[in-house]
């Protein structure tokens, strides 16, 4: 099993319209995250591209359609296939979503929610352990923004994560943008869920902006776009998120209305501030009461 | 409580009928049933699909616009659903639908042009191979040339088209492209790291059809001929392979591969 070694720097998301900027001008980027399904093909610009920035820059491999959340069983050869890009590009991290995106032979693109119970805690263990034991080593699984939730649900979401890292033995992705939107949406303290969660697990973090809208009763509902500068209570809960763990691995997400690589290298320049600033000044029990 | 495969066949039904109510059990942190959030989820699989759609044909939204292009590949998305996690698979059938969407009719190329595109995205994304020279060809019995039958490179498409689809695609591309009526027959190929879609002459494209679909090469070539007197087979064989049409290794007839 190898640690998750991803430099404690900020990253950023590998967009195919940037590839030939960055190999020219080399930014100072801490690491690059790619979607393992994007690589998925035969060949081709986005292989050679790909291998040309892994010679330069750590990569997270960041993996969105293995359905690791679904109740029935992990899809055999998408798994050979993550094991393949692995073994091609070494990754120092790979991730991926406690959610689900299958079911039968339809994929639905989208990362969908469960209910937390023991049958589905069991079910989610399983699959992570099949992961493992299949890529060959240990993963990060990701908290889930959600919007709604289940009446079923008989555990708290930051205890099944626990849950799942201590009887698998896998580390996790704390999305605090996630944290925030579900937190929003489902009237929950966002700082009391990162103070609860097991942040000596976790290996990388994401930020992203959000949007907002309201729901059927007019509350607040926000949607988890990954299309804007990251928002300025996410960033708050971000540093106070580092205060307790330190500086970490972090990316910015922008998938959708990417903008100019000048402006995510603006982003990672911001988180690389905070992570600098946390590295001077962390000190792991001053806040603890 | 519910079976998790059977909540999660509800929740899926759901997701892609929006005539279905919030499947029970799904609720907010008032306890209620609230559709406007279910519905965040449906909009995220549509929306999502509709940028896939988006990111893959590129100029056939810019044809038509972004809001038609959105409706339509809407309509689509409605009724195909990915087989496949690997998104650049998905809408591999989107020309058909469009041949046979009705308000598309006014732009009569735009299927063509979701053909063209299709295939930019198969060479873009296809197996790394060098393409077969002409040197190759030189090394053979040359009695034996008629009867060769050449292997089409993964990442090579040929699209011939009454609309002149490589100076339309061409024209989105760069500025100063003029673009004129008439037919166009047009090769997408990968010859090295980039795609590349260049218009080649209506001989040439008939002579590479015929060796796409497994033809011997002097029954493609006599084909040609009958299209048009100037073809020359050993100058549309440099062009072809110098523009990356065929893979190696060369099949001769009678190989396990012949079609």
């Amino acid at each position: 099993m190898q640690p998750a070694n991803l430099p404690p720097r900020a990253g950023l998301g590998l967009k195919p319209q940037h590839y030939a900027e960055i190999l020219a001008t080399r930014p100072p980027i801490g690491f690059f995250e790619v979607h393992a399904e994007n690589y998925m093909g035969d060949g081709g610009p986005p292989h050679r591209y790909l291998a040309d920035i892994v010679a330069q820059y750590p990569l997270s491999l960041h993996g969105v359609g293995l359905s690791i959340g679904g109740a029935g069983p992990l899809d055999r050869d998408h798994l050979r296939r993550l094991r393949a890009l692995i073994e091609r590009y070494r990754p120092q991290s790979f991730s991926e979503h406690l959610a689900w995106s299958s079911h039968e032979e339809s994929r639905l693109n989208d990362l969908l929610p469960l209910p937390y119970t023991p049958a589905t805690l069991d079910n989610v263990v399983a699959h992570v352990d099949q992961v493992q034991q299949t890529l060959g080593c240990r993963m990060l699984l990701e908290n889930p923004s959600t919007y709604v939730l289940f009446a079923e649900s008989s555990i708290d979401e930051v205890d099944f994560l626990a849950a799942i890292a201590e009887r698998s033995g896998c580390g996790l992705l704390l999305d605090v943008n996630n944290v925030m939107v579900s937190a929003v949406n489902h009237r929950l303290d966002p700082f009391a869920y990162v103070d609860r969660f097991p942040l000596h697990q976790v290996g990388e973090i994401h930020l992203a902006g959000y949007d907002e809208t309201t729901d059927a009763a007019g509350d607040r509902l926000l949607i988890d776009a990954h299309a804007s500068r990251v928002s300025p209570d996410v960033f708050a809960l971000y540093t106070h998120t580092l205060a307790r763990t330190g500086p970490l691995p972090t990316l910015v997400e922008w998938d959708n209305d990417v903008p100019a690589f000048a402006v995510l290298a603006e982003e990672a320049g911001i988180v690389d501030a905070a992570l600098e600033a946390a590295a001077r000044r962390h000190q792991p029990r001053e806040r603890v009461a | 409580m519910i079976a998790p495969l059977v909540a999660q066949a509800a929740f899926a039904a759901a997701l892609v009928d929006p005539a279905l109510p919030v499947p029970p059990g799904i609720v907010s942190h008032r306890g209620d049933s609230d559709a406007k959030r279910f519905a965040v989820y449906r909009n995220n699989v549509h929306a999502g699909l509709v940028g896939v759609l988006a990111a893959k044909y590129p100029v056939c939204e810019r044809l038509v616009g972004a809001d038609f292009f959105t409706a339509m590949a809407r309509l689509y998305v409605t009724d195909h659903k990915p087989r496949s996690p690997i998104m650049q698979h998905y809408g591999a059938d989107f020309a058909a639908f469009i041949e046979g969407f009705d308000p598309a009719r006014a732009v009569p190329y735009l299927a063509d042009m979701a053909r063209l595109e299709k295939a930019w995205s198969i060479a873009y994304n296809a197996a790394d191979m060098v393409p077969m020279s002409i040197i190759a060809l030189a090394t053979i019995d040359q009695a034996a040339v008629p009867e060769l039958r050449l292997a089409s490179h993964p990442a090579a498409g040929l699209i011939r088209s009454a609309f002149p689809m490589g100076s339309i695609w061409s024209a989105h591309q760069a500025e100063g492209v003029v673009v004129r009526p008439g037919a166009e027959a047009v090769l997408i190929s990968r010859p090295a790291m980039e795609v590349i879609v260049t218009v080649i002459p209506q001989a040439d494209a008939l002579f590479l059809h015929h060796l796409f679909e497994g033809a011997a090469l002097g029954v493609a070539a006599t084909a040609a001929t009958g299209l048009s007197d100037a073809f020359d087979v050993g100058r549309a064989l440099v062009g072809l392979c110098n523009l990356g049409a065929f893979a190696q290794p060369i099949q001769a007839i009678g190989s396990a591969h012949a079609a």
